[in-house]
């Protein structure tokens, strides 16, 4: 039990980094990490025993995160990640800091789920590219071309401050 | 002059994440300084990877909140796991008083091809019990999950069918296991552990003698352990823990192996 409290204590303040950008504030972010440690100290006798700790513990976290919001999907409920909540995103991310964090945040919020997961594991959490798509659950290729698109789009978004075309409706953004 | 393959868009970014090889990167890096439109590109995203550490890092330094304090997730889940440990004290209670009974095997470690039968397996178990159960990281080769693998491959190897005891009710969890060597052939290892995180094993192997022997206690160093035989299969449960606390378990894997 130590081995694992040693192996997944460390990982929870990036699981709570990593948390925060699928929920609409501090304590939703907070329920998704308990239950990602509750599922990971149930069945850490089940993964894989040469796997890797952490890559297993942010898919479950993933997976748990991704499934919250297909069921709010099919009770008709916004959903929390989509375009459509970006503002709130980018209160939740910028409250206590300056205009370049909530730029970046900002922008962050605009990018579509899939790719602004991707670009967070990748940039911020220093994961490998196999251990994205591990996590995720698709094939490298799929990663690359989502980080690509993700950080072409953040780009953009940081340069001339509007929107780039997604293929769904967007809120400008309001200086 | 060694061949360097075209930059491809993968490498610019493994260039951003630093997740090149140094000849590669040397390789991203002429290419960026003959190339300007692209390098001014990935000093953008560049500065995007920065600026979105330093935002987020805020978050990972914030105290942790008492909800996702791991230790308290842990007692919980011990909670829920509804360990009858105060009525299995009792249990081992009456066990002691009533004596452990059978004949001892304590502590000379001779030579394994001298001894024989159930003594051999009993030095067996300990020596796995040794290795595995203190492995911190492979302590099974198949986990719970694969149970029914690990069932068939075993079975298969030893030629009889084995079954997984279930000791939820002695308060240790089934973790997985693994076919191990022994100087008398294959024999399966079968891992529990308990709340704490103890480990417990069950050893079990065909006997060419000794085929139906009572139960006898043995130890060999902290280990101690629990082996008999019965229709010419052989067990052994062992575990550091007290062997009045093992005793009771022991009884229980013979009970459910019996009603097989």
């Amino acid at each position: 039990m130590s081995e694992m409290v040693s192996l997944l204590e460390p990982l929870i303040p990036a699981l709570r980094r990593y948390a925060r950008s699928f929920a609409k504030d501090k304590s939703t972010a907070d329920d998704l990490v308990q239950d990602t440690l509750e599922h990971a100290v149930s069945r850490w006798y089940q993964r894989r025993a040469d796997g890797d700790a952490r890559a297993w513990v942010f898919s479950i976290l993933h997976n748990l995160a991704i499934s919250g919001i297909r069921q709010a999907a099919r009770r008709g409920q916004h959903l929390p990640l989509d375009d459509a909540h970006e503002s709130d995103v980018a209160v939740r991310f910028a409250q206590e800091d300056g205009l370049r964090r909530r730029d970046i945040l900002t922008a962050l919020s605009q990018l579509p789920e899939d790719q602004r997961s991707i670009l967070l594991l990748v940039s911020v959490e220093d994961m490998s590219y196999a251990q994205v798509a591990g996590i995720l659950d698709v094939p490298i290729g799929t990663v690359m071309s989502r980080l690509a698109r993700a950080r072409s789009r953040l780009r953009k978004l940081m340069e001339d401050g509007s929107p780039v075309a997604s293929g769904r409706p967007q809120l400008r953004r309001i200086q | 002059m060694t061949y360097s393959p075209p930059i491809t868009e993968d490498d610019l970014h493994g260039y951003v994440d630093h997740l090149l090889d140094p000849t590669r990167r040397a390789a991203v890096q002429d290419y960026l300084g003959t190339h300007p439109d692209v390098a001014a590109r990935i000093a953008a995203y560049e500065r995007q990877r920065d600026s979105l550490r330093s935002a987020l890092r805020p978050i990972a330094e914030e105290p942790i909140p008492p909800q996702l304090n791991l230790r308290h997730i842990v007692e919980q889940q011990r909670r829920d796991w509804g360990v009858p440990w105060r009525s299995m004290a009792a249990a081992v209670l009456l066990l002691v008083l009533g004596g452990t009974g059978g004949w001892g095997l304590r502590g000379a470690i001779v030579p394994l091809s001298d001894i024989h039968g159930i003594a051999a397996l009993a030095q067996e178990a300990a020596y796995t019990y040794n290795t595995y159960g203190s492995d911190p990281t492979h302590p099974v080769e198949f986990g719970a999950a694969d149970k029914a693998r690990l069932v068939s491959w075993i079975s298969g190897r030893l030629g009889q069918t084995i079954s997984i005891p279930d000791l939820a009710a002695s308060g240790y969890r089934f973790m997985g296991g693994r076919l191990v060597a022994t100087p008398n052939g294959p024999a399966g290892l079968l891992m529990y552990d308990n709340a704490s995180g103890q480990h417990l094993a069950v050893l079990v192997r065909p006997m060419k003698i000794d085929k139906d022997t009572r139960m006898s206690n043995h130890s060999f160093g902290d280990v101690r352990g629990f082996a008999w035989s019965s229709k010419g299969m052989g067990f052994s449960v062992v575990a550091t823990a007290p062997a009045d606390l093992l005793h009771p378990i022991a009884n229980e894997v013979r009970r459910q192996e019996e009603r097989i």
